[in-house]
């Protein structure tokens, strides 16, 4: 395996209502993070994006948004419809045919244009489901729901995350929401889809953030310039469940079980968990699926709770436990994105100092 | 919990048997609310008082219009207004003589990519003013701005010749 680690990242503060067009939401971030790593867009021997033209309603945004990179002299590029997560996993790929020592990886989402709760349904089965219009907030209730009939958790735990995440929040600039009411005034809101309360929800946020991925020797070139750790890619996986919402048990992830063993995150003890659960209950489902205990920090940035910036806060998870291993705060993380409804497919990465 | 089997019913004839499904119908409607980025909107603003307004990249110089944020070739966020003149130089140019639905204008029009006096990039327009068959690339055309101005691609109705000398090929072959 060719030695992968990240060397910069960079990201906006998340917002309702950005003012810019995606070129002015990701052109910032992605010259920090070139600035930071100390490289200009030509030497880069591979740039990937996540992004979604749903999002937008506009179709071919990603190559609009590639204005944004300066791609003369032509670059070797590539896209993903989906977070930026998994436009990171491709470029950790392209590192391995160890031909190329440098990759940008970014992603954008303006979520704020559309309707996105109804945006996100045309994911689902065109046929029987999509027509449906089940809007994104009452899939992850039913998945609530099922979470509380099994008795696996009650709205008092998912209280906690939203609370605990929104206070973690307080630290991190770049997030939206930063504070939280206790739990007790929490539980004494209504519902918006029962069981789930607006605590128990994202906010609707604009954002971008871009990444630095080196190999090897240019990546430890790099990060000592700059005196910081770079963060090593020790294992990286990708996992599907059934898009058919009734073929699953919606209260457990063995994908992010499956994801998490095969990218090795219980070979040594784990400093912190980055989780990108949009919705609070999916952090307890995460967590029991990838046997994260009472040791491992979950979410020290707020998580896609306090900040969730559509195919933006999958990347941002991998980007903020980089931070904290860059500046000695964790020498082992886990981050993991996820796509689809009801944490159908999950990422998990484990960062490491060495 | 385990599900009790489903007893078996008459078996379902099909007629022709197993013949696929080619059509259902699903429509859907998804709306937004647009918002133009903070350059394109100043270049919508000013069409609306009847000026063109591009942006410089300071490096390389060249003027975009309609501005994009950023320079695509250097990948820096553009940073300097630049008036750019309503009259330019047809690059090419199209002509469309087949009839399709939503059409208004009358058969046959035809659209150009004009390269603006001052601009670096030929943004297209629609031609008006001479039969279609005399269109050409050097051709020199004028904008004829809309009655009523606003924020809109519409405030230039469209593009007529403007009477000079066609452009010398050297001036636009970077363009074409």
């Amino acid at each position: 395996m060719v030695d992968v680690a990240i060397v910069a990242f960079a990201q906006r503060p998340s917002v309702r209502n950005a003012v810019g067009d995606e070129v002015e939401l990701v052109q910032p971030v992605i010259q920090q993070a070139l600035e930071d790593a100390g490289l200009r867009a030509s030497e880069l021997g591979f740039v990937c994006s996540g992004s979604c033209d749903y999002l937008i309603g506009r179709p071919f945004s990603f190559v609009t948004a590639l204005d944004a990179v300066g791609a003369w002299p032509p670059l070797c590029e590539s896209h993903v419809e989906m977070d930026g997560a998994f436009a990171f996993y491709e470029a950790w790929v392209r590192l391995q045919h160890g031909d190329v020592d440098t990759a940008l990886v970014y992603a954008f989402g303006r979520s704020s244009l559309g309707s996105l709760p109804i945006i996100l349904s045309q994911q689902l089965d065109p046929y029987t489901v999509a027509p449906l219009f089940p809007d994104a907030i009452s899939l992850a209730a039913l998945q609530a729901r099922a979470l509380l009939d099994g008795g696996r958790a009650t709205e008092r735990d998912f209280a906690e995350v939203a609370c605990r995440s929104r206070r973690a929040a307080e630290g991190n600039p770049n997030a939206q929401l930063r504070q939280s009411a206790d739990v007790e005034a929490l539980l004494g809101a209504a519902c918006l889809r029962p069981p789930l309360r607006v605590h128990d929800c994202p906010p609707i946020s604009d954002g971008a953030c871009a990444m630095v991925l080196a190999t090897g020797e240019r990546a430890r070139a790099i990060a000592s310039a700059r005196g910081r750790a770079p963060a090593w890619v020790a294992g990286v996986d990708h996992r599907i469940d059934p898009q058919d919402l009734g073929s699953r048990d919606l209260t457990r992830a063995p994908s992010a079980k499956l994801a998490a063993e095969r990218a090795g995150a219980h070979r040594a003890p784990l400093d912190l968990a980055e989780l990108h659960a949009p919705f609070s209950p999916q952090e307890l489902i995460l967590r029991e699926a990838m046997g994260l205990g009472p040791q491992v920090a979950i979410n020290p940035s707020g998580g896609a709770l306090a900040a969730n910036p559509m195919m933006v806060a999958g990347l941002t998870r991998v980007g903020e436990a980089a931070l904290r291993i860059h500046d000695g705060r964790a020498g082992r993380a886990l981050a993991h994105a996820t796509s689809g409804p009801c944490l159908q497919q999950n990422l998990v990465c484990v960062l490491e100092a060495r | 919990m385990s599900i009790p089997p489903t007893p078996a019913g008459p078996a379902l004839e099909f007629d022709p048997p197993l013949s696929p499904v080619m059509r259902i119908d699903c429509p859907v409607r998804l709306d937004y609310t647009i918002a133009a980025g903070r350059e394109q909107s100043r270049f919508l603003r000013a069409m609306s008082r009847g000026h063109l307004l591009g942006r410089r990249c300071p490096e390389c110089r060249k003027v975009y219009l309609p501005p994009r944020g950023t320079c695509p070739r250097c990948g820096v966020m553009t940073a300097e207004d630049v008036e750019v003149q309503p009259r330019g130089t047809i690059t090419t140019w199209c002509v469309t003589n087949v009839p399709y639905e939503g059409q208004v204008l009358e058969l046959p029009y035809v659209t150009a990519s004009v390269l603006l006096d001052g601009a670096d990039l030929p943004f297209y327009f629609l031609i008006q003013g001479l039969p279609a068959d005399q269109i050409r690339m050097g051709m020199r055309v004028e904008a004829e701005w809309a009655d009523t101005l606003g924020p809109t691609l519409d405030s230039i109705r469209c593009f007529r010749p403007s009477g000079e000398p066609d452009a010398d090929p050297a001036s636009y072959a970077e363009h074409v």
